[in-house]
């Protein structure tokens, strides 16, 4: 289990070393969310019943445009390669990988939320389901996208390809996290939401290391 | 030490739709050095993938210990020092960081050891210093630095010499000497000859197996 500590230490150690990785996303989240009152006006009705939507969608974009880059510098450096030949469990260290990225750049992401719903007129009964929606939909799409950027880790354009194979997967998680806050902002409880969410990351958390592991094993022996 | 048996029985390759070689047969027991050599592109790198268990061969099959690699990864882990063309060094992780995590990840090294292989290797000084800051050699000399660990037996070395300087080149040799002499295995490519070779040491032209 220490190597799991050890490698989101050393994660953690290579992300606050280069702090534009992690500002990236975030400084993307917030301008897409301020961009859209400027499109669709100031309408204040309008752009509270479009927030769910919104704050989604642009989480979901953000989290997508941190991946591109998950496995690059460590297929690149022959870091992975030196993953697949330890005698550690490859999901293992691949979970610790997404887990630190998680955790510096989908936490942050959380974080930053409610500030930017508030901006759109979400009523602040409505932040603690915003804020649980997001903490359980989060990991769940680094999971997935880290399963992408696995398989195109070998590619010299993968970005494009990597948004075409996994933004499909991300359907269900904006479904519920979405729905979650419109019910939430209509008065109506959003328990049931949050429970499939919560399902939905159990889910990923126990299954995707496997798919992510077998990608790399695929993009290393290419 | 248990002496590791790497075989390779029947090995194919093919790279986009060509074949590098075929009907490739190697032996590697204690105390041997096979050092392969070829022309560009002939396939180097790609044996040494293969007999690490990076690659799926075409055809044929790798063993250790006389079981096929893939039903023993773990044995291989235990057994194997790869060293590839990028190293898995970080450039904004110190030396010492660097060396750190490579142990942890393969056999845990306590901070003195790891402190000791990097002054071995002539970093005494550098230890903090940030990778991108050292030179191409230097960085290469962190990579090494594993090999002058407490350690497996088989090492698999791609371009190891790249970068250094004559002295480091000398020292390398001798210690991937020794460390054949003691028991070891070494598997490696390089184009220049070396001028310390220990008595099991033989050469590999992939040049003769013409596909």
């Amino acid at each position: 289990m220490s190597v799991f500590a050890l490698l989101v230490a050393r994660e953690a150690r290579l992300l606050c070393r280069r702090p534009a990785e992690l500002a990236n996303p975030l400084v993307f989240f917030a301008i897409v969310i301020a961009l859209f009152p400027l499109a669709v006006g100031p309408e204040a009705g309008l752009l509270q019943t479009l927030s769910p939507g919104l704050v989604w969608v642009a989480a979901l974009l953000s989290v997508l445009l941190s991946l591109d880059g998950l496995f690059r510098s460590d297929f690149e450096d022959g870091s992975l390669e030196q993953w697949v030949l330890s005698p550690h469990p490859l999901p293992l260290l691949v979970l610790a990988k997404v887990l630190a990225h998680w955790v510096f750049s989908g936490l942050a992401l959380v974080l930053l939320a409610p500030l930017l719903a508030m901006m759109l007129g979400l009523p602040v009964e409505c932040l603690p389901v915003l804020l649980l929606s997001l903490l359980l939909g989060t990991p769940v799409l680094s999971l997935l996208g880290a399963v992408g950027a696995a398989l195109t880790v070998g590619l010299k354009r993968g970005g494009l390809l990597l948004a075409l194979l996994i933004l499909p997967l991300y359907i269900p998680v904006l479904i519920l996290g979405s729905g979650a806050l419109q019910a939430a902002l209509m008065g109506l409880p959003a328990s049931g939401y949050l429970l499939w969410l919560g399902s939905l990351t159990a889910l990923a958390v126990t299954l995707t290391p496997f798919a992510i592991a077998a990608g790399l094993k695929i993009s290393v022996g290419e | 030490m248990t002496s590791p048996l790497l075989e390779a029985i029947a090995l194919a390759c093919e790279r986009d739709l060509r074949l590098l070689f075929e009907h490739l047969e190697l032996r590697i027991a204690a105390g041997d050095m096979v050092q392969v050599s070829g022309p560009n592109g002939s396939g180097k790198t790609s044996l040494l993938r293969l007999l690490a268990g990076l690659m799926q061969p075409t055809a044929g099959v790798v063993r250790l210990n006389g079981k096929p690699l893939d039903e023993q990864r773990r044995e291989l882990a235990r057994n194997l020092i790869w060293i590839g063309h990028a190293a898995g060094i970080k450039d904004v992780l110190s030396a010492e960081e660097n060396l750190s995590w490579l142990c942890a990840l393969h056999r845990p090294a306590s901070r003195d050891a790891i402190w000791q292989a990097l002054a071995a290797v002539g970093l005494k000084g550098f230890e903090d210093v940030p990778c991108h800051t050292l030179s191409a050699g230097q960085q290469r000399r962190v990579a090494l630095a594993r090999l002058y660990l407490p350690g497996p037996p088989l090492w698999i070395l791609d371009e190891p010499f790249t970068a250094l300087d004559t002295q480091g080149v000398a020292q390398l040799e001798k210690h991937l000497a020794r460390h054949c002499e003691q028991g070891g295995s070494v598997v490696l490519t390089t184009h220049h000859t070396l001028a310390h070779t220990p008595a099991g040491y033989r050469e590999l032209d992939l040049s003769r197996w013409p596909a």
